[in-house]
C-alpha cells in the first residue's frame, strides 16, 4: 500500500507529516512512500532529500490523493480535500472532530476511514503516538523562547561590573506536558520559575523541574486529574475564586506569565483577568497558549501579539509548533509512524484497521461509512487512579495518648511474661520431693536463658550467620560431658565418649573457625 | 579442692561466653568477640582436663587435635555460598554427641548401680535424714570416675530427675541429628555430599504428621516404661523415635523455609546440651546450652516474623490454603537487555541493590560487588535492601556481600531502608522474588498477606535479574514483574551482570 504526505493547505502551516526518516522507517514496513512535491520545504526538508530516503515525488495534490492508500498530514482536511478522498482511503491528521463535525459527517459519507491523531488515548501504551503531547512539549518550549524575544531583561539574575540584574520571574499556569515544557525551559535559562495547577498531584512533577508550586489555601477535595484521563477538569466556583485571589497576589511580581490552561472539548477558562494584567509590571510578557480556545486571558487576540496601554505584551500565537517546524515534523511524523506500526502487524504493507485495539478504537472518528466518534470509554485507566493514603496529622495530645498506651501495653506484657515465668518457676520449685540439688540447677539454667534473651536481641541482623557458627561452636561445650565419661573403666563408655570429644572438636574448631573468617570479611568503606 | 577450681574455671568461661554472644551486636565488637567466645572453650576444656576428665588425658588430647585438624578442613574449604550446609552438618554433629554422652550417662547409671547391688546395697537408697544417700564403701568410691561418683551420691528421686533429663537429651540430640542432616541435604541439593539425595521440595510420608505425633507419643511411653525400669531398650528405641521425627518433620519442609529450620536447630542443639548439663550436673553446659538455645528460639522467631507465618506453620510445613480468590495479574513482564540496564544506571544517582537466594544460586556476588564498586566511583549512592529472610540462613546475604569485599555500611536491613525506595532512581532486584512481592500488601487473599516486603516497586525504575517467567517457591505471582516500571532481565544471574559490567566502565 502506499502511504502519501500532500502539502498542507493552510497558510503558515510549515510542518509536513513525513519527513525522510520517517519514510525510512515507513518502507521497513512495507510501504511506498509518495511526497507532494514541496511539502517538506517549510520544514527544511527538500525534494531531493525525500527522493534520497526513496519517496516518490508527486506533482501535484490531486495526483497523491489519487494515488495515496493512506494520507497522513498535520493540519484537519479542509472541505475541498477531504472531497479528494475516496471510498476506503485511511486519513491521519489531527481532526479535533468535537469541533468539525459536518467534515467528520462528510468524512464518513464518502466512506472515508479517519484516524484523529488528537483522540489518540492518553494511556502509556499509545504515549508513542500521542502527536498532542509532542507538540504540546514544542509549545511549551516555544513559548518560553517567544516570550524571552519579547522581554527586555536577562532571564537569570547576573552581579556585574554595571550592575546588578535581578532574575526574571516566571509563572506557568497549567501544568500539563506544554507547562512542563515552559516550567523546564524557564529554570534552564535561569529565571525564577512559579507553576500552578488544579491538580494538586502534579506539584511534585512541578517540583522535580526545578519550579515552585503554587499552593491555594483551599480545603475542598479536589478531583484527581487520573480519573479523566490525566486531563484538567472544570472546578468548582469557590475554587476558581480562590485561585484568582492568588493569581492577583502575585501578577505584580511576575515578569512572564504563561498560560497552558484547557479542558478538553470546552473554552478556555478566564485564569488571567483584566485588571491582573493592568497590576503587571511594564514590559512584562504574557504568552497565552489556550489563545485557540478563546484565550486564558480574555485580551489575548489569536495569532498576534498586542502591547496593551500598560506596556504589557500579550501573545496570542496558535502557531508554536510551526515555528519549530523542522523538529516538530520529526516528532510528529515519528507519532505517524508508531501509529502506522500498530496498524501493520504483520509488517507486510497492508493495514489492519482492529476496532478491537484500544488505541486504534479511541483515535478512529470515521470508519466503514460510519460516524465513531465519540468512542466508549478506554477499558484500561490512564494512570491507576489509586486514592491516595492519608494519614491522620496527629495532635500532640493524641501522640501522647498513643505513647501511653503503646507503654501501659508493654508493661502489661512484661508483667503477664514475669508472672506466668515466675509461677513455673515456683511451680517447679513446690513440686514434693524437688530435690534442691536440681533446683540449684535449674535456677542456673532460667538465669541464663535469660541472659540469653537480652544479650541476642541486641545482635546485629547482618551478623546472625556468623552468630549461628558461634553458637554452633559453643553448643559444643558438650565435649566437657564427655571428657567427663571417657575416663571410665567400661569400654563402651570410653568409645562413645572418644566418639563424642571428636565430633564435639571438630565442631568448636570448624565454628570458631569460619566465624572468624566471615567477621574479618566485614569491612566499612 | 579440684572441684572448686573446675567451678571458677566455669564461671570464667560462662562470662566468656556471654561476651561473646554479646560482642555480635556490631561488626567491630565481634572481631572482639570470637576471641572471648575461644579463650572461654579453651578454659573450659582445660579446666575439665585437669578438674574431673582424669582419666585418659593423652587419648583425649589426641581426638581434640584429630577433630581439630577435620574442623580446620571444614573451616577453611567452605565456600560463603555453602555456609548454611556447613552450619546445618555441624549441628548433626552436636546433636548426634548429645546422643552419646547421653548414653554414657544411662550406661554409667547402670554400671554404678552393678556395684551397689555387688555389694548388696541398692543404688539411691536414703539415710535416716531422708536426702543423704548413703555412700559405697571408701575403697569402692574412689575407685569410680567422677561422673560414677555424683551418681553414687545420688537419691532415687535425683537418679529418676536425672533420667528423665538424659531421656530429654538423648531425644532432642537425636531429632538435631537427623533433622540436621536432612537439613543439609536439603540445603546442598546436587552438592550434598552424602550417599543419598533429597528432594529440596517439601516431601511427606503417607500418615503426615499423624505420624509424627504418634512417634512422639511412642516417646512418651517409652519414657515412662524407662523411668519404671524398662532398661537400656527403651531408650534405644526413644531415640529411634528421635532420629524418625528430625527425619520426618524436616523432610516435609520446603528448602526455602530453611532459615527458620536451621535456627531452630541450632535453637535444639542448645537444649541438648542443656539437658545433658542437668544431667552430669554440670552447670557450664547448662549455661551454654541455655544461651544457645534462646539465641536460636529467638533467630526462629524473627524469621518467622519476616514471613508473617507462625513458627507452627512454618515447621509443620507449606502454606495455609489462600483465603480466596487471588488478584489477577494484568499487563505483560517486559524484557530489557543489557544496553537498557546500563543506560538507566548511568542516568541514575541512587541505586538499592536487593539481592536474594538466586544470587547466591548463581555465584554472582562477586559481580554484584564489581558493580557497586564501579558505580560508586562514578560517585553514584549504591546501597542493599537485605530481606530478613533474604537466602537460606539468617544474614547470609550480608555474609556473601562482606566476602566480595561490599563494605557493610551501605548494607541495610529492610526496615531501614524502605523509606527510601520512592527517592530513588533504579532499584535493581537480583534473585529474589517473594520479599519484594507487592502482593503481600495488596491483596488480602495472597498466601503471603501481611508479610513485610521490600516496597522496590515505589523506586522509580525496577530491574529484576531473573532466570525464567516462573513464580518464587511460594509458586505465588509476582506482580512486581508486571508493573509499569518493572523492567525484567532475563538470564542467569552471573551471566547478566557479566554482561551489563562490560557496559559499565
Amino acid at each position: 500500500m502506499k502511504i502519501g504526505t500532500p502539502k498542507e493547505v493552510m497558510k503558515g502551516e510549515a510542518r509536513v507529516a513525513m519527513t525522510p526518516d520517517s519514510a525510512r522507517q515507513l518502507q521497513k514496513l512495507g510501504y511506498d512512500c509518495i511526497i507532494e512535491s514541496g511539502a517538506g520545504d517549510a520544514a527544511g526538508y527538500n525534494d531531493d532529500t525525500y527522493k534520497e530516503a526513496g519517496v516518490k515525488i508527486v506533482k501535484t495534490a490531486a495526483a497523491l490523493w489519487k494515488e495515496a492508500d493512506v494520507v497522513a498530514k498535520v493540519r484537519p482536511p479542509t472541505e475541498a480535500e477531504l472531497k479528494k478522498s475516496r471510498e476506503g482511503q485511511l486519513l491521519i491528521s489531527f481532526f479535533w472532530p468535537a469541533q468539525n463535525e459536518k467534515l467528520m459527517k462528510q468524512a464518513a459519507d464518502q466512506g472515508t476511514s479517519v484516524i484523529a491523531m488528537d483522540m489518540v488515548p492518553r494511556i502509556s501504551r499509545a504515549q508513542k503516538m500521542d502527536a498532542l503531547s509532542s507538540m504540546a512539549n514544542i509549545a511549551g518550549y516555544r513559548a518560553v523562547i517567544e516570550a524571552g524575544n519579547n522581554f527586555g531583561r536577562f532571564f537569570t539574575g547576573q552581579i556585574t561590573a554595571a550592575g546588578k540584574v535581578p532574575p526574571a520571574k516566571v509563572l506557568v499556569v497549567g501544568a500539563g506536558v506544554a507547562g512542563l515544557a515552559a516550567i523546564g525551559t524557564s529554570t534552564s535559562l535561569g529565571a525564577i520559575t512559579y507553576a500552578f495547577d488544579v491538580r494538586p498531584e502534579v506539584a511534585e512533577q512541578v517540583e522535580s523541574m526545578g519550579a515552585e508550586f503554587v499552593f491555594l489555601d483551599f480545603e475542598e477535595e479536589q478531583q484527581d486529574g487520573s480519573a479523566s484521563g490525566g486531563y484538567a477538569s472544570v472546578s468548582s466556583p469557590e475554587f476558581t475564586a480562590a485561585q484568582l485571589a492568588k493569581f492577583r497576589e502575585l501578577a505584580p511580581e511576575m515578569d512572564i506569565v504563561i498560560t497552558t490552561a484547557l479542558i478538553p472539548n470546552r473554552e478556555a477558562p478566564e485564569l488571567w483577568t483584566k485588571d491582573m494584567v493592568e497590576s503587571m509590571k511594564p514590559g512584562s510578557v504574557i504568552v497565552d497558549l489556550a489563545a485557540e480556545k478563546g484565550g486564558n486571558c480574555k485580551m489575548t487576540v489569536m495569532d498576534e501579539k498586542i502591547v496593551t496601554d500598560n506596556g504589557v505584551t500579550i501573545i496570542g500565537y496558535t502557531d508554536f509548533p510551526s515555528r519549530m517546524a523542522t523538529q516538530s515534523s520529526n516528532l510528529y511524523a515519528t507519532n505517524i509512524r508508531h501509529l502506522m506500526t500498530d496498524l501493520t502487524p504483520e509488517k507486510d504493507g497492508t493495514v489492519v484497521h482492529n476496532m478491537e485495539d484500544d488505541v486504534i478504537r479511541g483515535a478512529t472518528i470515521a470508519h466503514a461509512k460510519e460516524v465513531t466518534f465519540p468512542p466508549p470509554p478506554p477499558k484500561v485507566q490512564a494512570i491507576a487512579a489509586k486514592p491516595k493514603e492519608k494519614v491522620k496529622e496527629l495532635t500532640p495530645e493524641e501522640r501522647r495518648a498513643q505513647e501511653l498506651a503503646a507503654f501501659k501495653g508493654q508493661t502489661k506484657q512484661q508483667v503477664t511474661l514475669l508472672a506466668v515465668g515466675a509461677a513455673l518457676v515456683l511451680g517447679v520449685g513446690l513440686i514434693p520431693g524437688m530435690p534442691a540439688s536440681f533446683m540449684q540447677h535449674f535456677i542456673v539454667f532460667v538465669l541464663s536463658v535469660f541472659i540469653g534473651f537480652q544479650v541476642i536481641w541486641n545482635v546485629a541482623h547482618s551478623l546472625h550467620t556468623p552468630l549461628m557458627a558461634v553458637t554452633n561452636a559453643i553448643s559444643s561445650i558438650i565435649i566437657l560431658g564427655a571428657l567427663i565419661q571417657i575416663g571410665s573403666t567400661s569400654l563402651l563408655i570410653t568409645l562413645l565418649g572418644a566418639l563424642g570429644i571428636f565430633m564435639a572438636a571438630v565442631n568448636i574448631f570448624g565454628g570458631f573457625l569460619v566465624t572468624r573468617r566471615m567477621l574479618a570479611m566485614f569491612q566499612k568503606s | 579442692m579440684e572441684n572448686a577450681f573446675t567451678i571458677a574455671a566455669y564461671v570464667v568461661a560462662a562470662v566468656l561466653f556471654i561476651l561473646s554472644l554479646g560482642g555480635l551486636s556490631g561488626q567491630e565488637s565481634a572481631k572482639r568477640a570470637v576471641w572471648y567466645g575461644i579463650a572461654g572453650m579453651a578454659i573450659a576444656v582445660l579446666a575439665t582436663l585437669v578438674g574431673p576428665g582424669t582419666g585418659l588425658w593423652f587419648v583425649s588430647l589426641v581426638l581434640i587435635a584429630g577433630g581439630a585438624a577435620v574442623g580446620y578442613q571444614l573451616a577453611t574449604k567452605v565456600e560463603m555460598t555453602q555456609m548454611p550446609e556447613l552450619v546445618a552438618i555441624m549441628h548433626s554433629l552436636v546433636g548426634l554427641a548429645a546422643v552419646f554422652v547421653g548414653f554414657n550417662a544411662d550406661l554409667m547409671i547402670n554400671y554404678v548401680n552393678g556395684i551397689y547391688e555387688a555389694q548388696g546395697l541398692v543404688l539411691g537408697t536414703v539415710g535416716e535424714d531422708g536426702i543423704t544417700a548413703i555412700g559405697l564403701p571408701k575403697e569402692t568410691y574412689d575407685s569410680l570416675s567422677a561422673f560414677g561418683q555424683l551418681i553414687a551420691k545420688k537419691s532415687s528421686v535425683e537418679i529418676g530427675i536425672l533420667r528423665v533429663e538424659l531421656v530429654l537429651g538423648i531425644w532432642i540430640g537425636a531429632v538435631t541429628f537427623t533433622g540436621s542432616v536432612i537439613a543439609y541435604a536439603k540445603l546442598a541439593g546436587g552438592s550434598s555430599k552424602l550417599p543419598f539425595q533429597v528432594d529440596t521440595s517439601a516431601k511427606k510420608l503417607p500418615g503426615g504428621h499423624i505420624l509424627n505425633a504418634a512417634a512422639a507419643g511412642l516417646s512418651v511411653l517409652l519414657l515412662i516404661v524407662y523411668l519404671t525400669g524398662g532398661g537400656s531398650w527403651a531408650l534405644v528405641l526413644l531415640t529411634l523415635a528421635g532420629l524418625f521425627i528430625g527425619y520426618h518433620l524436616i523432610m516435609g519442609i520446603g528448602g526455602a523455609d530453611m532459615p527458620v529450620v536451621v535456627s531452630m536447630l541450632n535453637s535444639y542443639s542448645g537444649w541438648a546440651a542443656a539437658a545433658i548439663g542437668f544431667s552430669l550436673g554440670n552447670d557450664l553446659l547448662i549455661v551454654v546450652g541455655a544461651l544457645v538455645g534462646s539465641s536460636g528460639a529467638i533467630l526462629s522467631y524473627i524469621m518467622c516474623k519476616a514471613m508473617n507465618r507462625s513458627f507452627i506453620s512454618v515447621i509443620l510445613g507449606g502454606f495455609g490454603g489462600p483465603a480466596g480468590e487471588q488478584m489477577a495479574v494484568e499487563g505483560e513482564q517486559i524484557a530489557i537487555d543489557a544496553d537498557g540496564v546500563a543506560q538507566a544506571l548511568d542516568e541514575a544517582d541512587s541505586i538499592i541493590i536487593i539481592p536474594g537466594y538466586g544470587m547466591a544460586v548463581a555465584q554472582a556476588q562477586q559481580n554484584v560487588a564489581e558493580l557497586t564498586r564501579r558505580l560508586r566511583a562514578k560517585g553514584k549512592t549504591v546501597r542493599f535492601a537485605i530481606h530478613p529472610v533474604a537466602g537460606r540462613l539468617p544474614g547470609h546475604m550480608n555474609v556473601l556481600l562482606a566476602e566480595a569485599k561490599v563494605p557493610y555500611d551501605i548494607v541495610l536491613e529492610m526496615d531501614e531502608i524502605n523509606d527510601d525506595f520512592p527517592d530513588t532512581d533504579v532499584a535493581i532486584v537480583i534473585g529474589s522474588n517473594d520479599i519484594v512481592n507487592p502482593a503481600a500488601q495488596d491483596d488480602p487473599n495472597s498466601p503471603i498477606a501481611g508479610m513485610p516486603v521490600l516496597e522496590c516497586w515505589k523506586a522509580k525504575q525496577v530491574f529484576v535479574s531473573k532466570r525464567g517467567q516462573g513464580t518464587g517457591y511460594s509458586g505465588i505471582e509476582n506482580p512486581l514483574f508486571f508493573k509499569d516500571n518493572t523492567r525484567m532481565f532475563y538470564g542467569d544471574a552471573k551471566a547478566s551482570l557479566d554482561a551489563l559490567l562490560n557496559k559499565i566502565t
